[in-house]
């Protein structure tokens, strides 16, 4: 593990159990986040994005359990290697609560159902202050509550404190759900779609709160999204995820500029802000896999209209592009026939917007 | 997309609509003395923010909300306030909804063929059973579902298969006007194309009208004809689409374009974001009015602002 890498994820797989079948959730991913990065991970509903990052927090649903692999997390910045804990190994909910909050702090989607309706907005920061922080007084907990809603942009503090959440609006619901992730200083933060519930203005509002809180307190931002517009500003590296796999990672301009993967192509082409006018937008064609099959070759190939024969007999391995952009699909290999990106996507990448 | 040399056939007339709500003495005004037109055949957008009145707007025109001043005028005839009984099931049959969250407006209870069914049990004409079932049908086969999903319930579906069924239920009616709250905004990316997709499609065939009213710009830029941005229930800024993107005029307008998120990193990273400030404008001392900036292109203005406005367009 490099000593710049705060989460290294290596060949995991993460079953559920369902109606006595076994659902293939999470399909051998291999991923290192960076100290200080900002990561996007991309995919449809259903690709296992919010799943992938759950096992971060060991907050997996009852009928669901890390089959194998490993999710290595540097607990502090000191570099050795003592510091390394595997939290696919974490089995008690003692040895969490060691890495909840304090360390990995999650946002959630939905601000309107994350939040308690029946206790004020400082009571529920100082209870989650008070939590991490034993012994501290109830006064430095109200201070710390004050400082923390002024830290994510919401003006008179201490009048907010005693009103409930129903007395704000969404964005300022989604930026106290923030203040409460960062109630106890954690080094990484996962957003699990933080703005889809939310307008665009104030979806660009919170994206930017996020990005100034990231650089200000050295976080490690994961965002976690189905919309690759949202991420283009904000986000350092973009892996894309699809059937519960990783199918692309790479720098945000590579990704944006240079995609390789078919479902890359077509997640880019079914954007409203690429498409013409009078002509009808790129749809993929298709649903995703059912994950109680096993899944030969490459998942994405039944609605690939690029599919090659290879792409159904075997799982293709990852090929890079660059030292930092890595794809899985047989398009790479040096036997396959040239592809042409479709027209959107070659626009985009020329600048031709 | 609106023929250019087809003549303009006005076939929505709203006149200072007023939407209030909460009691008599003290009274929200949701939306006030809203005033626009829409074409027959084109897309129309209402773009605000939650809140704005945006959705208000389209539910006083199809008769959800009630109104509290002004006029709505359907092909010629007034359909807001006591209306005939006749007029009230014509207008039922003509003018039909698209809710935004397919998780939320569908009955739990009910299987889907009486789901998209139940508009019919209102036309004046009554239908047999069977007549009922081959429409059913063949509205789903329109939206792209399989005939036999008539006899499952909604939940046995994804939210891009319930938006379909959303659809049917109001293509079943031959509609020729509808009205789409938000209709995408709840979907996966992948699945706003494909319902996108399908609207522009019957728009096509049946040459319907759409008011579309959504938060997000970057949609009705690719949707719609014309846009009219409102903010906080007073429409601010009205013109067609390419001219709104190229010359956008009120402030509320020019934030919102900002807030647009572009798949396209280097761009977007040199972007700044306008922040709008509805204290800046001085509309005690100058009273503000609906002026006409551009060819067809209107903006909610006072004297002084419409001098400014009309030097940076310059």
């Amino acid at each position: 593990m490099d000593k710049d890498t705060i989460i290294s994820v290596k060949d995991l797989h993460v079953k559920f159990t369902l109606r006595g079948a076994i659902l293939n959730v999470i399909r051998g991913i291999s991923l290192d986040i960076h100290q200080g990065e900002s990561i996007a991970i991309v995919g449809e509903s259903g690709s296992g994005k919010s799943v992938f990052t759950k096992t971060f927090l060991g907050m997996l649903d009852s009928n669901g359990y890390i089959d194998s692999g490993e999710i290595l997390f540097r607990t502090d910045d000191s570099g050795s290697d003592e510091s390394i804990v595997d939290l696919a190994k974490f089995t008690t909910e003692k040895e969490w609560l060691t890495i909840r909050g304090r360390q990995i702090a999650m946002v959630m989607q939905d601000p309107m159902t994350s939040l308690n309706p029946l206790r004020t907005i400082g009571k529920q920061l100082e209870e989650t202050v008070l939590l991490h922080h034993k012994g501290m007084s109830k006064e430095d907990a109200h201070k710390r509550a004050v400082q923390l809603l002024t830290d994510v942009g919401i003006n008179e503090p201490e009048r907010r404190c005693k009103q409930y959440p129903h007395e704000f609006s969404g964005g300022m619901r989604q930026r106290v759900v923030i203040a409460i992730a960062l109630a106890c200083d954690p080094r990484v933060l996962i957003c699990d779609e933080p703005t889809t519930a939310l307008d665009v203005t104030i979806q660009a509002q919170i994206l930017k709160l996020i990005h100034e809180l990231q650089q200000k307190l050295n976080l490690t931002t994961i965002y976690i999204t189905h919309d690759l517009g949202v991420v283009a500003n904000v986000a350092d590296r973009i892996a894309v995820m699809y059937a519960g796999d990783i199918i692309e990672v790479g720098d945000v301009n590579e990704i944006f500029y240079q995609p390789c993967h078919p479902y890359t192509w077509a997640l880019l082409s079914s954007l409203p802000q690429l498409g013409i006018k009078g002509e009808d937008l790129y749809s993929i064609a298709g649903t995703p896999p059912n994950l109680q099959m096993e899944i030969k070759g490459d998942a994405f190939a039944p609605r690939n209209p690029y599919a090659l024969k290879i792409d159904y007999l075997e799982r293709p391995p990852f090929f890079d592009v660059s030292p930092t952009h890595k794809v899985r699909t047989w398009l790479k290999d040096p036997r396959a026939p040239q592809v042409e990106p479709p027209e959107t996507v070659n626009r985009l990448g020329e600048g031709r917007l | 997309m609106l023929d250019e040399n087809k003549k303009k056939e006005v076939l929505v007339d709203v006149k200072d609509l007023t939407v209030q709500f909460g009691s008599r003495r003290h009274p929200f005004t949701a939306v006030d003395k809203a005033t626009f037109q829409i074409y027959k055949g084109e897309t129309f957008g209402l773009v605000g923010e939650s809140g704005s009145g945006k959705t208000t707007i389209g539910r006083a025109i199809i008769r959800i909300n009630p109104t509290a001043g002004g006029e709505v005028i359907y092909n010629g005839q007034k359909i807001n306030g006591k209306i005939s009984k006749e007029l009230d099931k014509e207008v039922t049959q003509k003018i039909q909804m698209i809710f935004q969250d397919p998780m939320a407006s569908l009955n739990e209870r009910a299987k889907v063929d009486y789901i998209v069914a139940e508009g019919l049990l209102n036309l004046p004409k009554k239908l047999s059973k069977e007549e009922r079932q081959a429409l059913v049908s063949e509205a789903l086969d329109e939206v792209g579902l399989l005939p036999e999903f008539a006899s499952r319930f909604p939940h046995e579906f994804s939210g891009g298969q319930r938006q379909r069924i959303g659809i049917a239920r109001a293509m079943i009616m031959r509609p020729e006007f509808i009205i789409a709250d938000e209709p995408i905004s709840a979907l996966d990316v992948s699945i706003r194309a494909q319902v996108l997709n399908l609207m522009s499609k019957f728009q096509r065939e049946y040459d319907l009208t759409y008011l579309f009213i959504s938060h997000d710009l970057s949609v009705m830029r690719f949707i719609c004809d014309r846009i009219c941005v409102i903010h906080k229930g007073v429409l601010v800024e009205l013109a067609e689409t390419e001219e709104l993107f190229a010359h956008p005029t009120h402030p509320y307008t020019q934030a919102l374009l900002s807030a647009i998120p572009m798949p396209d990193p280097v761009n977007e990273k040199k972007k700044v974001l306008k922040v709008y400030d509805p204290t800046a404008h001085e509309y005690d001392k100058y009273p503000p009015s609906w002026r006409e900036i551009r060819p067809n292109h209107y903006v909610w203005a006072n004297d002084p602002e419409f001098e400014k406005y009309q030097k940076e367009q310059q």
